[in-house]
C-alpha cells in the first residue's frame, strides 16, 4: 500500500520536473516531437485503463481518438473559440462509447468479437470519413475534406479569449499537464470502489456477479472512461498539427496504441505511458533512416512481445528491481514478492 | 426460530428440461427462516440443477422460486445476489489476482459506507481466521484456504440466505471439521442451504436434509432417519459404494 | 429488364468475391478458432506472388491459380510452426500476434518493393449484357468461388482428413484420444487456411490495386462475415456471404460503393448481436 503511494507521487514528481524542463532543455522541434509523445501517451493510457484493468479488448481505440479529434476540429471551427470545442470532444466520444458499449456488454458478446466488433466499427468510421470531399459534406462552416482531411484548424485558445492563440510551448505544458491530470484521475477511480469493482469483474466476473455486481455496467463505465480520455488524445494531437485527417481512424492507429499498452506493461498506468514515449521514439527513428519500413518495427516489436515478454517492460523492471533488493535484504519479505507479483495477474 | 407465515424460499413445481432430457421434474421445496438444510443425491439425481435455479444460473423450464415471497424465478445471478442470497460454488470462484482483503472488502463495498465496507471487511477476516494472510494474493494460497476466502466473500455480502455447493471439497479432515464448526456458526443467524456428498460432513452440520434422485425429492426429514431410510441406502449409498 | 441482369449479375460476382475473401479465414476460425488478423496481409502476399510471376512471363491463370496459394501456403506453414503453434488455446493472444505479423508483413513488402501500386491485366475483357457493359472477370470470380467451396466440402466430406477435421472441430480432445494428432491437424488447416487467402488475393489481383497495404481493405469484411457464419465453415461462409454481399452490392447500386461496405459491415454487426454463435450456431448445425 505505502509503496503504491509512493510510487504514485514519485511519477507525477517526475511529470512536473519534466513538464518545466524540457522547454529549457531542448529546442521547438525537440519540444514538438516530445508533445506529440505526450498525446501519444495520454491515448495510450485510455488502452491501458480499459484492457489492463478492466479486460475489455478493445481494437478499435482509435474510434475515440479520432471522433475526439474531429469533434474538436468541427466545433473549433465552428464556434470560433476552443472551450467548448474541447468539452465537445471529449463528450462525443465518451457518447458514442456509450451506444456501442450498450449494445456490446448488454448484448453479452464475448471478449473477442469485441475485438472485432470495435475494429469494424473503427473501419466503417474510417470509411465514411474518407467518402467525406467535397462541399455537400460540410458540418456547419467546416468542411470534412474527405481523405485529404481538414487543415489549419483553430488551435486552443486562452479560456474566454479566442484572440489568444496558445504557442507551441503553452500547448506543451497543456499537454503534458493533461497528461498527469489523467493519470492522477485514473490512480483515483482505480483506489475508489468502482476501481476495485472494475479490477475484480476483469479477475472473475461469476465471483462479481455473485456477489451483486452487474458485470455489464461496470464495463461499460470502464468503456466510456477509456473513450473520453482517448478524445482528448484526438482533440490534443488536432492542436498539435493544427490538422486531421481520416488516418487517425487507421488500423494501424488501433495496432499502435495495442502495442504501447503490450511493450509497457499490462494492468499498469505507467507502463502504457513509457510504451507509448518508446515506440514513438522507435517510429520516428525507423522514419528518419529509410532502410527499414516502421510497420516492420512495430509488427516485430508486437509479435516478440507477445510471444516473449507478455507482461511488459515495467512489469519486468519491477520484479528485477524488487527482486535485488530483496536479495540484498537476505530475508526478503516474502508477502511483499507476492503482493507486487499478484498485481499483474492478467484477466 | 421465526414463525413468520411466509417461508424464507420456496420453490414450487420446478422442472428443468434439456431437450430430451428432464433435469428436475415437479420439485416442491421450502426453506424456513435460519433452517439449515443439506441437499444430497447420488451424481445426476439433478441437486445440480436445482441449485442452479435457485442461483439464477438456470431458468427453469416451469415451476416459480419465491424469495420471501417474491417471485425471483429467472432473474439475473446479480439481481438474486442483491434479493440477500450469497452463493458459493462448487470450484472455486475468487478473484484470483487480488489480496484476501480486496476480495472481502469488495463484496462488502456493495451498496455501504466506507466505513461500513471496512468494518464489515474486518470483522469478516477475523470470523474466518483470514487475518494473518489478509496481505497474501488469493491465486497463491492452498485450496483449503480459498475455500474460505470465497466463504468470507459470501459471509461480507450479509445476505440472508447462503448456499453452500460442496464446501468441504477438496479439504483436510482439520478443514473440514473448521468449517462444519463455521457453517453452525453461521446458521445462527443467517439460513443455509448446502450441497454436499461427503457424508461424514453432513453428520457434523445437518438437522433437515432433502435427498434428491432421479430429478425428485425422494425424501426429506431429520438427518437421522434420512440416513437410517433404506431407500436412500439403496440410491445413494449403493451408488457411492458401486 | 437489362439493368436487372446487370445488378443480378453483380450481385452475384460480389457474393464470389467475397466467399474468396472469407473462406480461409473460415476454415481458420472454423477448424481452430483462430481469428487469423493477418488474413489481409497473405491474400497481400498472394497477389504479390500472382504480380511478380505474371511480369517474369508466367501465364497468369498458373500464377494465380496455382502459384498463389502454393507460396502463401508455405508461408502459412512456416507461420504456424513458429508463430501460432505457441499460442493455441490463447485467442486473444493469438489475435494480437497475428496483428502483429500483418503489420511485419505490410513492413517487410514496403521495404522490398515500395508503396507504389502494381497491377496485372485481367486476361478476360468485358461483355455486355443488353446495353449494360459487366466484366467478364466476374465469370471467372465466380466460378473460382463456386469451385473453391464444391472443393471444399468434397475435401471435407469424403476424404480421411476431411473426417479427422470435421472430428476435431466437433471435440479436440475426443479426436486425440483417437490417436489423431490435433498438432499437425493444425499444422495443415493453418495452411490451407493461407493458401486460400493466397488464392483470393492472386484471383483478385487484377481488379485491385496491388500495394503492401491493400490488406486492409478486405480484412473488416473478412472477420465480420466469418463471425456472421458461425463455425460450419462452407455452409457458415456461404451463407454469410450471400446475405451480406447481396447488402452490400444492392446498397453500392443504390448510393455507393462506401456506403455499401459500410451497410455490409453494419449489417454483420448487428447480426452478430443477435446471432452471437454465427447463423450455422443458431441454423443447420450439422452442416460441415
Amino acid at each position: 500500500m505505502k509503496s503504491a503511494l509512493a510510487s504514485f507521487i514519485t511519477v507525477v514528481a517526475l511529470g512536473i520536473v519534466l513538464m518545466f524542463a524540457l522547454p529549457h532543455t531542448t529546442d521547438m522541434f525537440g519540444l514538438m516531437q516530445m508533445t506529440v509523445f505526450v498525446v501519444m501517451a495520454i491515448f495510450a493510457l485510455s488502452q491501458g485503463f480499459i484492457w489492463g484493468y478492466g479486460g475489455i479488448m478493445s481494437f478499435g481505440q482509435a474510434a475515440f481518438f479520432g471522433l475526439g479529434g474531429y469533434t474538436y476540429a468541427v466545433a473549433a471551427i465552428n464556434f470560433g473559440d476552443s472551450t467548448g470545442a474541447v468539452a465537445l470532444a471529449i463528450i462525443v466520444p465518451g457518447l458514442f462509447a456509450a451506444l456501442l458499449g450498450y449494445f456490446m456488454f448488454y448484448g453479452r458478446i464475448s471478449d473477442a468479437y469485441i475485438g472485432v466488433i470495435t475494429l469494424t466499427v473503427t473501419v466503417i468510421l474510417f470509411n465514411l470519413i474518407n467518402a467525406t470531399s467535397g462541399d455537400w459534406y460540410t458540418i456547419g462552416n467546416a468542411p470534412l475534406g474527405g481523405f485529404n482531411g481538414m487543415p489549419s484548424v483553430p488551435t486552443l485558445n486562452m479560456p474566454g479569449d479566442p484572440s489568444t492563440i496558445l504557442d507551441p510551448e503553452q500547448l506543451w505544458y497543456v499537454t503534458i499537464a493533461t497528461l498527469i491530470l489523467v493519470y492522477v484521475l485514473l490512480r483515483g477511480i482505480l483506489a475508489s470502489r468502482l476501481g476495485r469493482v472494475i479490477v475484480a469483474i476483469r479477475e472473475n466476473e461469476t465471483r462479481a456477479t455473485l456477489i451483486g455486481y452487474d458485470p455489464r455496467l461496470y464495463k461499460l463505465i470502464t468503456f466510456i472512461i477509456g473513450a473520453m480520455i482517448a478524445g482528448i488524445g484526438g482533440c490534443l494531437y488536432t492542436n498539435w498539427g493544427a490538422f486531421i485527417s481520416p488516418t487517425v481512424f487507421a488500423l494501424a492507429m488501433s495496432a499502435q496504441v495495442i502495442i504501447y499498452v503490450l511493450v509497457g506493461g499490462l494492468g499498469t498506468l505507467l507502463g502504457p505511458i513509457l510504451g507509448a514515449v518508446l515506440i514513438q521514439w522507435l517510429i520516428s527513428f525507423a522514419g528518419s533512416q529509410s532502410a527499414v519500413d516502421s510497420n516492420l518495427v512495430l509488427g516485430v516489436v508486437l509479435v516478440a512481445f507477445v510471444l516473449l515478454v507478455p507482461q511488459g517492460l515495467v512489469p519486468v523492471v519491477r520484479d528485477t528491481i524488487t527482486g535485488f533488493w530483496q536479495r540484498r535484504a537476505g530475508t526478503g519479505s516474502e508477502e511483499q514478492k507476492q503482493t507486487t507479483r499478484g498485481a499483474e495477474v492478467r484477466s | 426460530m421465526s414463525t413468520s407465515s411466509v417461508p424464507l424460499l420456496e420453490a414450487k413445481g420446478l422442472t428443468m428440461r434439456f431437450g430430451g432430457v428432464t433435469a428436475n421434474e415437479d420439485v416442491n421445496f421450502l426453506l424456513r427462516e435460519v433452517e439449515l438444510r443439506c441437499l444430497i443425491g447420488p451424481n445426476g439425481a439433478g441437486k445440480s440443477t436445482f441449485f442452479k435455479m435457485l442461483t439464477g444460473q438456470l431458468t427453469p423450464s416451469e415451476g416459480k422460486v419465491f424469495f420471501r415471497g417474491q417471485d425471483i424465478t429467472g432473474a439475473k445471478s446479480h439481481e438474486i445476489a442483491r434479493h440477500g442470497i450469497g452463493i458459493k460454488t462448487q470450484i472455486p470462484n475468487v478473484f484470483n489476482g487480488l489480496s484476501v482483503h480486496e476480495n472481502i472488502f469488495v463484496a462488502a463495498a456493495r451498496n455501504k459506507s466506507m466505513q461500513q465496507t471496512k468494518r464489515i471487511a474486518s470483522a469478516t477476516l477475523e470470523r474466518l481466521g483470514l487475518t494473518g494472510i489478509a496481505h497474501r494474493i488469493v491465486g497463491q494460497l492452498a485450496h483449503g484456504q480459498r475455500q474460505w476466502v470465497e466463504i468470507g466473500t459470501v459471509l461480507a455480502q450479509e445476505p440472508e440466505l447462503i448456499l453452500l455447493d460442496e464446501p468441504a471439497a477438496g479439504m483436510t479432515h482439520e478443514e473440514i471439521v473448521r468449517t462444519a464448526e463455521l457453517i453452525r456458526e453461521i446458521n445462527k443467524t443467517q439460513a443455509i442451504i448446502v450441497v454436499e456428498h461427503d457424508m461424514q460432513f453432513i453428520r457434523m452440520i445437518a438437522k433437515t436434509v432433502t435427498v434428491f434422485n432421479q430429478g425428485r425429492i425422494l425424501i426429506e426429514d431429520d438427518v437421522d432417519v434420512v440416513l437410517a431410510d433404506q431407500r436412500v441406502r439403496d440410491v445413494y449409498l449403493g451408488k457411492q459404494a458401486a | 429488364m437489362d439493368l436487372i441482369g446487370l445488378v443480378s449479375f453483380n450481385v452475384l460476382v460480389g457474393i464470389g468475391t467475397l466467399v474468396l475473401i472469407t473462406v480461409g479465414l473460415g476454415v481458420i476460425y472454423g477448424m481452430m478458432k483462430i481469428i487469423n488478423l493477418a488474413h489481409g496481409e497473405f491474400m497481400m502476399l498472394g497477389a504479390y506472388t500472382t504480380v511478380i510471376s505474371v511480369t517474369n512471363g508466367i501465364n497468369i491463370w498458373l500464377a494465380m491459380l496455382v502459384i498463389a496459394p502454393l507460396v502463401v501456403g508455405i508461408v502459412g506453414l512456416i507461420v504456424e510452426r513458429l508463430l501460432i503453434r505457441f499460442l493455441y488455446g490463447r485467442m486473444i493472444d493469438t489475435m494480437l500476434a497475428t496483428w502483429g505479423l500483418s503489420l511485419a508483413l505490410i513492413g517487410l513488402m514496403t521495404t522490398i518493393f515500395g508503396n507504389d501500386v502494381r497491377g496485372v491485366p485481367a486476361p478476360v475483357g468485358g461483355f455486355s449484357i443488353g446495353n449494360f457493359g459487366a466484366s467478364g472477370y466476374g465469370i471467372v470470380i465466380l466460378i473460382v468461388a463456386a469451385l473453391t467451396l464444391v472443393g471444399l466440402f468434397c475435401m471435407l466430406r469424403y476424404t480421411r482428413y476431411g473426417l479427422i477435421v470435421r472430428a476435431t472441430m466437433q471435440n479436440a480432445n475426443m479426436a486425440s484420444a483417437l490417436g489423431v494428432a490435433p498438432s499437425r491437424i493444425y499444422m495443415s488447416t493453418f495452411a490451407l487456411g493461407a493458401a486460400l487467402a493466397g488464392l483470393a488475393g492472386g484471383v483478385l489481383a487484377p481488379i485491385s490495386g496491388v500495394s503492401p497495404v491493400m490488406g486492409a481493405a478486405f480484412i473488416a469484411k473478412a472477420f465480420i462475415t466469418v463471425l456472421g457464419g458461425g463455425a460450419a465453415i462452407i455452409t457458415g461462409t456461404g451463407l454469410a456471404s450471400m446475405i451480406f454481399g447481396f447488402i452490400n452490392e444492392i446498397v453500392s447500386f443504390k448510393s455507393t460503393p462506401v456506403l455499401g461496405e459500410v451497410a455490409l459491415l453494419a449489417a454483420a454487426i448487428v447480426m452478430i448481436r443477435i446471432l452471437p454463435q454465427g447463423i450455422t450456431g443458431r441454423f443447420f448445425k450439422r452442416s460441415i
